[in-house]
């Protein structure tokens, strides 16, 4: 291995707690859209912000902390704090241009329609937050920590918005368990980095992956920010692994995606319960078919095994589609099917390099059948959400419509256009998703037709005795009311970015 | 391929004149007054690019002077039958505005035949790739209305029984046969390929294998030398893989994502030397050879999102055009690349200067992920005017429509055969 001894431990210190957690214990947590008014009071408060890191969160280490805060800056608050054009072009061109303003990037996310950017509540033209602060605090302590939180920046930012979220964490608005999936990250660095095909799914990921300086799942490094050693050696920024004679600015930090998405709650069960005709176990069939879940989060792939609803999230997790092929336990089209296809980098076959090349080829017509998604590993994202407003089942159907509920929707990773938009374009919003046809994602979907007049409506659920059961006419049920890209940096990133001129 | 250059000074109401032929950015308005493509029922897709290279200078790589080539226009397009049918089609139907088109190239007669100046332009296509050999717009169409009627009919209803199937597969096929005779639907037979069609087909299929074969001694002597050109080249090779300019792939971006499927269009020049010219040339007509006798189903060895793709030598084979049509975004389509084929991508586009070090011919390149979706957004240009013939069918649709009209087609099917066929709808 060419890069061993310092480089290769990962330091803890240096890394945003939520890389590493997703802060279940805190289940209070509020996040704070900002942006910069005075510059200089900006970079005092980022150079000292009490941000909380991996090891600090790491337990058996401690106590767990009270409070926590987390930061990220989007590319308008790099260049809003004054940080140098060059730095800025170094990282991902997704994060420069930004979520909103670019009208193939919202084709491609699905953000037409209600979802516009043009109509979101934050995160367009004059409403792109410049910093984003992630407030966490354990039962009781948020209100005074947020308090505190606010007087540190009154100084230098005016505050967005204050996105509050619900202090419970098991089920999403619909009422589904959440948050089963996540990939498994290779925190101690033993699977080794290097490029070769993977014949198994599997949900450990390399950790770079999701920390920027760290090799990937193709065994190379992400494009990130590189400067020359001295401009880095005041905040004593690591070197590159992949080039020591740099400094890394990207090192230990990820990119954190962040959607505001609306759930229509009382739309969405109404729904299911006009499909089902109003009988109750199939209105709940119907959603768990789109979702692919029961609402106890057991996977309708793997009900028989692991029928206990008490089942860990480790359980829940621990499948795959390759015992399913047409969709008939979870159909193709399904939520998390879509979102996490769990498939290997070449369709299954038999052992043996000549059944690998067959494969490869191209000359197994099953084998091409299976081949449709894309490799799941390439395409992971590290989940970090959570609800807002509150609603319930029973609420949603009878009574008045309810507070506004949804989903603070965060994910993290390294590659923004090669997790996020490929997950959103190609498998939420895409059509074709597995060789399906006039539908997208029953739940993200935006339901607009296709340019050209097809449909986009509609939901399969594959039969094994005719053909498939087809509903049609699905209403909108998740529209996008604000969202940004976001660097969330290492530590002492954080204090280079705040500090440099 | 009608290659042409520009005559000086025209580029700009070139460039005006192509945008009036779209409906959105880049997208060709079936109906424009230029070129209705929409008229040539035998044309799957065309396009009109300005082969504007932005990397000749990458050349300097090697100490040499980047050469001053002419902005040139393009025109191509995938359709049925042979391609000089669809050009005369095109020079008669829409000479008018062919002639508005081609009046900005250097040397175009305005008083002369219009099809035989386009066909002193075609420069010939070194390897071609066609997801199905034989599937013309008429069947594609056709197959689709089929689908549509036929998935709009079946009963979504449990079935009891295989023979319930068959049943119901009868009624379908009745109800088709109604629908045929009241004129609401045509399946028309496929063509016959001509003869001398078969024949040339027959004759590449003996004879490339046959030129190997006699030209086999020769390689196996000169094999440990040809070995010994190629590690070294590959290892001394510079890579040119800077990012893309921001402005540039926004122009890309604006075009992309209008439809189910997308264009793509790239450029670029050989790596200098004999050595890269003949491998290369000798691995196109390998390709080439491929696609036509091999990866005619569907299929371009594990990638099946591919309509059409060519490669054309120009500029005396110093440089390469490549040109494809793909179902998806961006995105997904270089994931295919490096998942799926990066030893293929490797084996051809290795030769092209700057490319992602490689190994032994597959191996690396393209797999070196970053450095590769860098090349290849650098090398593609925008494709000013481009048109599909069938908007919002995907592979997936062509293949499933193609075996719902199988199955409908098929004398006799056993329980099974019938059930399987019914879940296509």
């Amino acid at each position: 291995m060419k890069h061993q001894g310092q480089t290769h431990a990962v330091d803890r210190d240096d890394i945003q707690g939520l890389l590493r957690s997703g802060y279940g214990h805190h289940l209070e947590a509020c996040f704070l859209l900002l942006r910069i008014r005075d510059r200089e009071a900006a970079r005092a408060w980022l150079v000292g912000a009490p941000v909380t890191s991996a090891a600090m969160v790491e337990r058996p280490a401690g106590p767990l902390p009270e409070t926590v805060l987390q930061l990220a800056l989007s590319s308008e608050g790099l260049r809003a704090l004054g940080v140098a054009d060059d730095i800025i072009e170094g990282f991902a061109e997704e994060f420069v241009s930004g979520m909103a303003g670019d009208a193939n990037r919202a084709r491609r996310l699905g953000d037409v329609g209600a979802s516009a950017p043009e109509r979101w509540q934050w995160g367009s033209g004059q409403r792109v937050p410049h910093v984003l602060v992630l407030l966490y605090a354990l039962p009781g302590r948020l209100d005074a920590w947020r308090r505190t939180i606010e007087q540190q920046c009154v100084a230098g930012f005016d505050t967005l918005a204050c996105l509050q979220t619900a202090d419970s964490l098991d089920r999403e608005p619909f009422g589904f368990r959440d948050g089963i999936s996540q990939p498994k990250i290779d925190w101690e660095r033993q699977r080794p980095a290097r490029d070769d095909t993977r014949l198994a799914y599997s949900n450990l990921s390399c950790l770079g992956e999701f920390v920027l300086g760290y090799p990937n799942e193709y065994g190379g490094y992400t494009d990130r920010p590189l400067l020359d050693a001295q401009r880095g050696a005041q905040a004593a920024l690591p070197r590159a692994e992949d080039a020591p004679d740099k400094a890394d600015l990207g090192r230990n930090g990820s990119y954190l995606v962040l959607r505001q998405l609306a759930q229509d709650v009382r739309g969405f069960w109404a729904f299911m319960d006009s499909a089902a005709g109003g009988d109750p176990d199939q209105r709940e069939r119907f959603a768990a078919a789109m979702v692919g879940r029961t609402l106890q989060g057991v996977p309708l792939v793997a009900a028989t095994k692991a029928s206990d609803a008490a089942a860990s999230s480790a359980d829940l997790n621990d499948f795959t589609y390759q015992s399913d092929p047409q969709g008939l336990r979870c159909p193709l089209g399904a939520h998390i099917r879509r979102a996490n296809p769990r498939n290997a980098d070449l369709p299954a076959g038999t052992r043996g390099i000549v059944s690998r090349l067959i494969r490869t080829l191209g000359f197994d017509e099953e084998a091409l059948r299976q081949d449709l998604v894309a490799s799941t590993r390439f395409h992971r994202l590290l989940r970090r959400g959570r609800k807002y407003g509150a609603a319930t089942l029973a609420e949603s159907l009878t009574g008045p419509p309810g507070a506004p509920a949804g989903l603070h929707f965060i994910c993290l990773g390294a590659n923004l256009a090669r997790q996020f938009e490929f997950v959103q374009d190609a498998w939420m919003t895409g059509t074709k998703f597995d060789g399906l046809t006039a539908e997208s994602d029953p739940q993200l979907g935006t339901r607009l037709p296709a340019p050209d007049g097809t449909p986009t409506d509609g939901y399969s659920i594959p039969q094994p005795d005719g053909p498939d059961r087809r509903i049609t006419g699905l209403p909108r049920f998740v529209t996008v009311l604000g969202g940004g890209y976001f660097f969330l940096p290492g530590i002492r990133a954080l204090r280079y970015l705040a500090a440099a001129h | 391929m009608v290659v042409a250059p520009l005559a000086a000074g025209r580029e700009g109401s070139l460039r005006e004149l192509l945008d009036t032929m779209n409906s959105a950015p880049g997208m060709a308005d079936p109906g424009n007054t230029i070129l209705p493509f929409g008229a040539f029922e035998r044309l799957h897709f065309a396009r009109l690019v300005l082969l504007d290279d932005p990397t000749l200078a990458d050349v300097e790589a090697y100490g040499l002077r980047p050469s001053k080539a002419p902005l040139c226009l393009a025109f191509m397009g995938d359709c049925d039958g042979p391609s000089r049918q669809t050009l005369a089609a095109m020079s008669q139907r829409a000479e008018a505005g062919l002639r508005s088109v081609f009046a900005h190239c250097e040397g175009f007669d305005a008083h002369g035949d219009l099809l035989t100046w386009m066909l002193a332009h075609d420069t010939p296509v070194a390897a071609n790739y066609v997801n199905w050999v034989g599937r013309s717009v008429l069947q594609i169409k056709q197959e689709s209305a089929l689908q549509r009627m036929l998935s709009a009919r079946v009963g979504r209803r449990p079935l009891a029984s295989g023979t319930e199937a068959r049943a119901a597969r009868r009624s379908l096929i009745t109800f088709v046969e109604e629908e045929k005779r009241a004129g609401r639907l045509a399946l028309t037979p496929p063509e016959r390929t001509p003869l001398r069609w078969r024949i040339a087909k027959l004759v590449n299929l003996i004879a490339v294998p046959l030129a190997g074969l006699i030209a086999l001694p020769l390689l196996i002597v000169l094999l440990p030398w040809l070995i010994y050109l190629l590690r070294t080249r590959e290892t001394s090779d510079p890579e040119i893989c800077p990012r893309p300019q921001r402005e540039a792939l926004q122009t890309l971006q604006d075009l992309e994502d209008h439809e189910v499927s997308n264009q793509y269009t790239a450029i670029g020049t050989l790596k200098p030397g004999r050595f890269r010219r003949w491998l290369l040339s000798v691995l196109l007509v390998l390709v080439d050879y491929s696609c036509r006798h091999v990866f005619t189903r569907g299929y371009l060895a594990r990638v099946q999102t591919i309509h059409f793709a060519r490669w054309v030598f120009i500029d005396d084979k110093r440089r390469v055009v490549f040109a494809s049509n793909y179902d998806g975004g961006h995105q997904a389509y270089m994931d295919d690349f490096i998942n799926k084929v990066g030893w293929g991508l490797n084996l051809l586009f290795s030769n092209g200067l700057g490319w992602p070090r490689t190994r032994w011919l597959i191996l690396g390149g393209a797999r070196i992920e970053q450095s590769f979706k860098r090349y290849q957004r650098r090398h593609q240009i925008p494709t000013q005017v481009w048109y599909k013939a069938y908007p919002g069918l995907a592979l997936v649709d062509l293949k499933r429509n193609q075996r719902i009209r199988e199955g409908l087609e098929r004398e006799r099917m056993s329980d099974a055969q019938a059930l399987a066929w019914l879940r296509l709808l």
